[in-house]
């Protein structure tokens, strides 16, 4: 078979997402690392002539762009799903200034939770704030759509919604590269007050532009080409749009089908005259009735949610049973131990949680790699909501409780979980006064998404050395008084440490800190493996307990316990894949029985 | 050999799925057919149970493998195998790595890993070929190229020539992984025709 070439790409939707940026003349994007939505700005940041920037959470990153679209440049906001909500304050109001330059804020949503804790419809987020969505299939649409979302955002002086699923951005395909395009804005300050101030007499004025700017996007929705009918045998027929349009195509390769690529506003002529020409309309969408709501609401039959299902993610196998009955799997799952994500071998945060889970408190979690400290055996989060949650959570229960909770909550935060949210809740803390514990897991990065920068990480995006948050200043600055710094793979010494601070009756915070082991500097770094002594071994499953990946145990029979030296009635012993092992050295603090050693001891 | 299929990698994060499955999804680019393929990043990829769908044909609408509906399955590792059964169909053809991997619970004595699991596979009519990829990257030298390995076995279940991957991986690994990469892929072809 010889090879082909076709110029085209093989690109993530998340790269084309990148390309499209540069094809568009993005100008300056901001963002805040948020799994699926991640690699656009890692990968924008490596093409010339565009700003890129690591924001410290979603809201700056939103308005950071608008700020620049006042100025007259296209504009770029990433974000996660709920990392919308956290830009959601500067999005409604956008809605009312506009832009001056192209202004879109890429969206991506996570149905199915791969790396989420929740899986928020944010097609709602169009509806609700008054912008137009557009909902690209694969990674061409996804670039193209972009550049259109330029185009219709300074056409229409408003900021637009790209929105993404997990299968799109973390789905592969072949992208052909395309034309730059450039703002019909050029750079400038310009003092618009009327425009730019909202205050209520001008907001009142601004709103009625906006009914008048979504009258004519509907309008300009019924002839947008990427809304399209593709005309089938015409009994069935299905509205649809994103990764669902691609599974209809699967499951149902002659039917007609209406591909929404802009999701908000909806060309209503468009879906009443492809409805009155099908037998029978089905809706297919991820996740909640959007467009099912709104066509019904037009007075159209149509069926939807009461077929496919509204929790998790379809593919083209569940759409069709839910159409047809027909089931193309054939065998059911067997049962088998579970394999959950684990923190890495040498992991900082397990000495952390091992230290905790001998406190006997209730822990208010986080978001990130840590959010794993829930799992068993550590066993060490007793809460995890959105980013910044435990910290301001555990203030509410000092103050629910009084002195008889005095010793018996903390609060756990990564580093860039705190720069994102936390510092608000800990100024909470110390202005109305609780005894709350709040302990920074300080692993210098945002670990969970892939190593990327942030404020106190002392590099920006591209690697650069950047200013370095010193979170112990800070935290005396915000008027904690008790700030104590330990390392966590010495879990003695923590122990002992975080008993001191949760116990004390005034603020505290504990910063907890040793570098992820996946910063490519640590990668690097030479690391002597420990192993176990096996003879030295009594099974007390001491270093069992931390849940090291490097570590399993090996059960033994009485039988074999006796030809192996040990006591008849020792269990089985613990031993270490020393190609896995980072050197932390945890496990050998934790055995009594100098049963482990570094492998240059031996 | 038909031109069109659906080829599930499935595996523990951080055994180099992705790569085995970008190298695949390039070769059968190379040979002039339309690929897509989807991965899951993020918080599965710590050491839990990973997997990317790759699907090739003349033109492919959806990015996902529906279930029942795999024709190949790599697994990187055994258990993974057996996990991801109701992806298969009778006649599905599996590639073990032998290799284990002990799950979490496993590793912490609170359960034990189940012997002879395959069978599960075998008895529902699915083609199983076991092969201890670790053991044939140690022979050339290199035990991080397991993926590779399982990628020349995956190779010969398909209509592409050696040649192509061999372009592919000469244009996409680095120079200093390139060679016993390459070893690799040669040693798996080789014993996949064992």
């Amino acid at each position: 078979m010889t090879a082909k070439s076709t110029g085209k790409l093989w690109l993530s939707g998340n790269e084309a997402l990148a390309l499209g940026a540069f094809e568009a003349g993005v100008k300056v994007a901001s963002g805040y690392p948020g799994t699926p939505s991640t690699e656009i700005m890692e990968n924008l940041s490596k093409y010339e002539g565009v700003y890129t920037e690591w924001a410290p959470n979603e809201k700056v990153g939103l308005e950071v762009a608008l700020g620049a679209s006042f100025v007259g440049v296209r504009s770029l906001a990433t974000m996660k799903h709920v990392g919308m909500n956290v830009a959601a304050d500067p999005l409604f109001t956008s809605a009312y200034t506009g832009i001056r330059g192209g202004l879109v804020i890429i969206n991506a949503d996570d149905p199915e939770m791969h790396s989420s804790q929740n899986e928020q419809d944010n097609r709602n987020y169009a509806f609700a704030a008054k912008l137009p969505m557009l909902e690209p299939c694969d990674p061409q649409e996804a670039k193209e759509f972009l550049k259109t979302a330029y185009w219709l955002s300074e056409g229409y002086d408003t900021p637009v919604i790209l929105r993404t699923t997990t299968r799109i951005a973390h789905v592969k395909g072949q992208v052909a590269p395309g034309e730059k395009t450039a703002s019909s804005v050029s750079p400038e300050i310009v003092k618009d007050a009327a425009k730019f101030v909202m205050l209520p007499a001008n907001a009142r004025n601004r709103r009625k532009f906006i009914t008048e700017r979504m009258q004519k996007l509907a309008e300009f929705a019924e002839t947008f080409p990427e809304n399209r009918i593709e005309w089938g045998d015409g009994t069935r027929g299905f509205i649809t749009s994103g990764i669902s349009y691609l599974y209809v195509k699967e499951a149902f390769p002659k039917a007609s089908v209406l591909k929404l690529g802009m999701v908000w506003p909806l060309p209503e002529k468009m879906i009443r005259s492809f409805a009155e020409q099908v037998d029978e309309l089905f809706i297919v969408e991820e996740l909640d009735p959007f467009l099912e709501l709104h066509i019904k609401a037009m007075g159209i039959r149509c069926r939807g949610k009461e077929l496919i299902p509204a929790e998790g993610e379809l593919n083209p196998g569940i759409v069709k049973k839910a159409i047809t009955g027909e089931d193309s799997s054939m065998f059911a799952p067997v049962a088998l131990p579970p394999r959950p994500p684990n923190m890495c071998p040498g992991c900082p945060h397990r000495g952390l949680f091992y230290a905790l889970s001998k406190q006997k408190v209730f822990v208010a979690g986080d978001i990130g790699c840590y959010t794993l400290g829930f799992l068993p055996p550590l066993s060490s989060m007793d809460s995890c909501v959105c980013m910044g949650a435990g910290v301001s959570g555990v203030h509410g229960m000092a103050k629910a409780l009084g002195e008889e909770g005095m010793g018996k909550e903390v609060a756990v935060i990564g580093d860039s979980t705190f720069v994102h949210s936390g510092i608000t809740g800990l100024i909470n803390i110390v202005y109305n006064d609780s005894y709350s514990t709040v302990i920074i897991l300080d692993n210098r990065i945002t670990a969970m998404t892939g190593q990327q920068p942030n404020p106190a990480s002392g590099t920006n995006i591209k690697g650069e050395p950047a200013n370095m948050l010193n979170f112990e200043e800070l935290c005396r600055a915000l008027g904690v008084k008790n700030v104590v710094t330990l390392n966590p793979h010495n879990i003695r010494e923590a122990r002992k440490i975080l008993r001191e601070e949760i116990d004390r009756p005034e603020p505290s915070v504990v910063i907890s800190r040793a570098p992820c082991v996946l910063i490519p500097a640590e990668k690097k770094r030479v690391k002597i493996p420990f192993r176990t002594i096996r003879e030295n071994c009594t099974g007390c499953m001491a270093c069992i307990g931390l849940g090291c990946p490097a570590i399993h145990w090996v059960p033994v029979t009485p039988e074999e316990a006796v030809r192996m030296g040990f006591k008849e009635k020792q269990k089985g012993y613990s031993a270490i894949s020393t190609e896995l092992c980072n050197g932390c050295g945890q496990c050998m603090e934790l055995c009594k029985f100098d049963a482990i050693a570094k492998e240059e001891d031996r | 050999m038909s031109e069109k299929g659906n080829i599930l990698f499935c595996g523990v994060g951080g055994q180099g799925i992705l790569l085995a499955s970008e190298v695949t999804a390039y070769s059968l680019l190379a040979a002039g057919m339309d690929v897509r393929k989807s991965e899951v990043h993020g918080m599965a990829q710590r050491g839990g149970s990973v997997t990317a769908h790759l699907r090739y044909g003349d033109t492919v609408y959806s990015p996902l493998i529906s279930p029942g509906e795999a024709d190949i399955v790599v697994a990187f590792e055994t258990l993974e195998a057996v996990r991801y059964l109701p992806y298969m169909h009778e006649g599905s053809k599996v590639i073990v790595n032998t290799h284990r991997i002990y799950p979490p619970a496993v590793a912490t004595g609170r359960m034990s890993y189940p012997e002879n699991i395959l069978d599960e596979l075998v008895q529902r009519d699915i083609d199983v070929r076991e092969l201890d990829a670790f053991d044939i990257a140690s022979n050339v030298g290199e035990v991080r190229a397991v993926n590779i390995v399982l990628v020349g076995i995956l190779s010969t279940y398909l209509p592409i020539d050696e040649e192509v991957y061999v372009n592919v991986m000469n244009e996409r690994i680095p120079e200093r992984f390139r060679d016993v990469n390459i070893r690799a892929f040669r040693e798996g072809r080789k014993v996949a025709a064992q």
